[in-house]
């Protein structure tokens, strides 16, 4: 019982960030609703029993990527999204379209799905069993993925240095 | 005990969320966290379903999209830079170029 109160206020506190991000207008205004969806799906995630995964979705994503949009929306000074013609016809279309998706995937999951229970805390994803099954069974996969993550730092410095900066540096 | 389709439809909300914010914002950093929100979304139903199915590989394999979407935040916002720093606007109705 005490598990369903606890995800039902999470669920609805993320839906509420979600919600959110599509009304702000401001960027800024998004980002911490993000930050608010993601933070009550680390939540949801220790209802789960994946504890290692609730701990690397706040340092992760809630703290690192978040962080990043921020700085680059400071950066940018990005203000007030402007209104076109396009983004009307977008929301005309858009908002039934979600309404109606969301309607029709809830009632074919609620009566075409086992609603077997899954119970707290079933899977106990601690780091320790998590990082054995890296290193064993994926070993090759976080190898790679360790490679992907280079190659994305490297390729963000070049995409982000300024062209004059570095036509400088290699003249003198 | 939550029944997992309780889990599926938050994660198609959250998707659905993802997929309009994408549709009907303008401002090019909106419509990249509604990527990220739908990343969220999926995640969450991998791990209803490594919960459901008892396979901790579902929960490995969140790690993984996790440290693929930091790696395309990173370079994504590199871009966005690089596009703000040639054409002075955010919104990407006036990044046209390749419009016919």
């Amino acid at each position: 019982m005490i598990h369903l109160t606890i995800f039902s206020i999470f669920a609805v506190i993320c839906v509420a960030g979600a919600v959110n991000l599509l009304v702000q207008r401001h960027p800024i205004n998004g980002a911490l609703s993000l930050v608010v969806v993601m933070g009550s799906l680390a939540v949801e995630y220790l209802l789960l029993g994946a504890e290692f995964l609730a701990a690397v979705q706040v340092i992760v994503y809630a703290g690192a990527i978040m962080v990043l949009f921020i700085f680059v929306i400071m950066l940018l000074n990005a203000g007030v999204e402007e209104q076109t013609k396009g983004s009307r016809v977008a929301i005309l279309l858009g908002i039934p379209g979600m309404l109606v998706g969301s309607l029709l995937l809830s009632w074919v999951l609620l009566e075409h799905s086992g609603t077997q229970a899954v119970a707290a805390g079933a899977l106990p994803g601690s780091p320790r069993v998590i990082g054995w099954l890296l290193f064993h069974d994926f070993l090759l996969p976080f190898e790679v993925t360790s490679v992907l993550v280079l190659i994305a730092i490297m390729g963000a410095v070049v995409l982000a240095a300024r062209p004059e900066a570095a036509q400088e540096k290699r003249k003198g | 005990m939550v029944p997992l389709s309780y889990y599926l439809i938050l994660s198609g909300v959250l998707f659905a969320c993802g997929v309009t914010g994408f549709l009907i914002k303008r401002n090019i950093i909106t419509i990249f966290m509604s990527i990220e929100l739908m990343l969220n979304g999926v995640n969450l139903s991998f791990v209803a379903f490594a919960a459901q199915w008892h396979a901790l590989s579902g929960q490995v394999f969140v790690f993984f999209v996790m440290v693929v979407a930091a790696a395309e935040s990173a370079v994504g916002l590199a871009i966005i830079i690089a596009v703000y720093r040639t054409r002075e606007t955010l919104n990407v109705d006036k990044v046209n170029l390749l419009r016919l």
